[in-house]
């Protein structure tokens, strides 16, 4: 028996948010739809945490009124180091809480056909190719309820689209700037990378407010079709007090790769999932991510790729430091279907736990149901290791800068690997912050 | 006043409970050379790691000072910038930390805030030293002692000796596993230190060493204690005809206290 749960927010409500933001008929029965399917969903399975009590449900603004930045110079500090400000050649999207703050796209790829705007423009204006895509193939509103809530009440995003035979150099960015301490982000990410063509994508979640107690019901979608080839880059630092649930997952087509390059640094608990369905024969998934936990946080990632096609290509590797009382759980799904012949899928999962009070799990999970196929895994949780403190110690290094020396050396594996030198440099800024 | 002195008196140390070093007495200066010979499992190593304030280690009685400052009431870190440096036997492997920023947060934690040497600088020094100790200088962006030969380890903890100028500085076992053109290396970089600032205690099982770095002191351990004091010519005498005869001469029947790998 599932507990009712009464949302803040009814149909009326829903429905006028919906004309108000003049959205087509599909994506307002969308909407309905999924509010509709809440009460009967059941919450996400999440392996080893427990969110009964988690508020994914309650809060009290749906939206909040925010100013657009004039110009860069507008941006807050913080939001400024994420963005390049110096170039004028900028592809870069900024959402301020729900608001659309500010867009520039260079006009070579407006020409070439290159789609990038909110996600409500996106509904207005290029509504048939949104369609064909939003909600269909990557995530379907009624996994559960969270899926549900997330399509009733979207209330930011935005959509990329690369049509055929683009190849993009200069990344695409969206930053989603949350300053403001009632904001709730439902927001919505879809990319299309269609066949033969490239891109690379990289976002940013942050929170300019030190604490705020609302939720982030965060999806993306990622549709790669034949041969085409993404980069996607984020970096996640959402305010303590916050309960996330992001999802982000991508289903790659016929040789096509994603590559996936993640920096999960919120503040407050967080459930992550981040999948790659290999549909399309020869085609590659790489997902590596680098996680800190601290003060009181549970955090939980699920990190999963599952090959259908043949020949396909799973790599996973995720590296988390936990800090203080924190805990910081991975499980590390590798999933061959029946038919994935010659797939191969390999995952590296680690925790370093820095304190006594941290907990740390490392859950390597292998579904094989096809013979011919390779597959392997490693994964190791441990302390951080008193000799190695002593020896740097030895050398007059205070300990918190040794350990802040280990925690860096312990999460360079993956950053140094990372494809998106943005993501990079972000990510090593983000994590001085975090860990000092 | 010319270089620092350190004093240890009386030290008693055990580890998980057993007691190791049985009341160990020694004064080094600046400028003086000490060597602490001894077979296997007679406490020298245990000496070195409660000097620097290894967490295994348990100092039960005795004292340790340096220019009259009491070293067993520091941390590891505040004992190294007070001047006290250890070339240990077996340097920690730290993965993904680079040899040049490992040594740029050493040096700067003791310059201080607001201090910090520049990036420019710091670079011509290393380079210097590397190229001093016969370095390829592609060990500077490697990982900290990851993957590095019993040799390499054993130069790069000389590198750091000289980049960190210590006042004092312990040499545990730095000779073991190298061959004959490395031990050359090792000693140039300790014989480039001497000076009356710096004061030097080897460690070491073979005269060996020494004859590339002259000690002013030599002492032998025996039992968790110093059993005999002599110059130069007591290594030389312990290389031609081994321990037996000190045994023989003190009545010691069994000369170790512990496990040494």
């Amino acid at each position: 028996m599932t507990t009712e749960i009464k949302l803040p927010f009814d149909k009326a409500f829903v429905s006028t948010f919906s004309s108000a933001m003049n959205e087509p008929a599909w994506f307002a029965a969308l909407r309905l739809k999924a509010l509709e399917q809440f009460e009967q969903l059941p919450m996400p399975k999440t392996e080893k945490t427990k969110i009964e009590k988690w508020n994914f449900t309650q809060f009290r603004q749906h939206t909040v009124k925010s100013q657009a930045y004039s110009s860069l110079a507008d941006l807050p500090e913080e939001v400024k180091a994420l963005v390049d400000i110096e170039t004028s050649k900028h592809n870069l999207y900024i959402q301020r809480n729900q608001t659309p703050a500010f867009l520039t796209l260079s006009d070579e790829l407006k020409n070439k056909g290159v789609i990038f705007t909110d996600i409500f423009t996106a509904a207005r204006e290029h509504g048939d190719l949104l369609k064909k895509y939003y909600m269909t193939q990557a995530i379907n509103a009624d996994e559960h309820k969270l899926t549900a809530l997330h399509a009733a009440l979207v209330n930011g995003g935005v959509f990329v689209y690369v049509p055929k035979n683009v190849e993009i150099t200069e990344p695409i960015q969206a930053v989603f700037v949350h300053d403001d301490k009632e904001a709730n982000l439902f927001n919505h990410v879809i990319v299309v990378a269609d066949d033969n063509s490239s891109l690379t994508y990289v976002e940013n979640y942050i929170s300019t407010v030190e604490e705020s107690d609302t939720l982030a019901n965060i999806l993306t979608e990622l549709v790669v079709n034949t041969n085409a080839r993404v980069q996607y880059g984020a970096v996640d630092h959402l305010a303590k007090g916050m309960t996330a649930y992001v999802n982000r997952r991508g289903v790659a087509g016929r040789d096509s790769e994603i590559d996936w390059a993640l920096g999960s640094m919120n503040e407050g608990n967080t459930i992550f999932e981040n999948t790659t369905n290999l549909l399309g024969d020869g085609s590659i998934g790489d997902a590596k991510m680098v996680v800190v936990g601290r003060g009181e946080q549970t955090q939980n990632f699920t990190t999963k790729v599952v090959h259908f096609g043949k020949h396909t290509q799973g790599n996973i590797l995720n590296h988390g430091v936990v800090k203080d009382s924190a805990t910081t759980i991975f499980n590390g799904i590798g999933k061959i279907e029946h038919g994935a012949s010659k797939a191969d899928a390999e995952q590296t999962s680690r925790v370093l736990m820095l304190s006594e009070k941290a907990r740390g799990d490392a859950n390597p999970i292998l579904l094989i149901d096809e013979d011919d196929v390779m597959a392997g895994h490693a994964a190791s949780v441990g302390r951080v290791d008193p000799v190695q403190l002593y020896y740097l110690m030895s050398r007059g290094i205070p300990q918190t800068e040794a350990e802040r020396l280990v925690i860096h050396g312990f999460l360079a594996p993956v950053v140094t690997q990372l494809p998106i030198e943005k993501v990079k440099k972000q990510l090593s800024e983000v994590i001085e912050r975090k860990v000092k | 006043m010319a270089g620092s002195t350190l004093i240890i008196k009386d030290l008693h140390v055990a580890i998980e409970g057993k007691e190791i070093l049985k009341g160990v007495n020694l004064e080094i200066k600046g400028g003086e050379i000490h060597a602490i010979m001894g077979p296997n499992g007679t406490g020298k190593s245990t000496l070195s790691s409660a000097i620097m304030g290894h967490p295994k280690y348990e100092v039960t009685s005795g004292s340790i000072t340096l220019d009259g400052q009491n070293v067993l009431e520091m941390e590891v870190d505040e004992r190294a910038r007070a001047g006290l440096f250890l070339a240990m036997q077996y340097p920690s492997e730290i993965n993904g930390v680079t040899n040049a920023d490992f040594l740029r947060s050493a040096i700067n934690a003791r310059r201080g805030e607001g201090n910090e040497i520049s990036l420019m600088k710091f670079i011509r020094q290393m380079d210097k030293q590397m190229e001093f100790l016969e370095m390829d200088l592609d060990m500077a962006q490697r990982y900290l002692n990851e993957g590095f030969s019993g040799g390499e380890k054993k130069r790069n903890e000389i590198l750091q000796l000289m980049m960190l100028q210590p006042k004092i500085a312990i040499l545990d076992e730095i000779d073991s596993g190298l061959d004959i053109d490395a031990l050359k290396v090792v000693s140039k970089g300790v014989n480039q230190m001497r000076s009356d600032d710096f004061g030097c205690l080897i460690i070491t099982h073979y005269q060996r060493l020494l004859n590339y770095i002259t000690p002013d002191y030599v002492h032998v351990m025996m039992d968790g204690r110093i059993v005999k004091n002599g110059g130069p010519e007591l290594a030389q005498r312990l290389e031609a005809e081994g321990y037996d005869w000190i045994k023989k001469e003190l009545g010691i029947e069994d000369e170790t206290v512990e496990q040494e790998a």
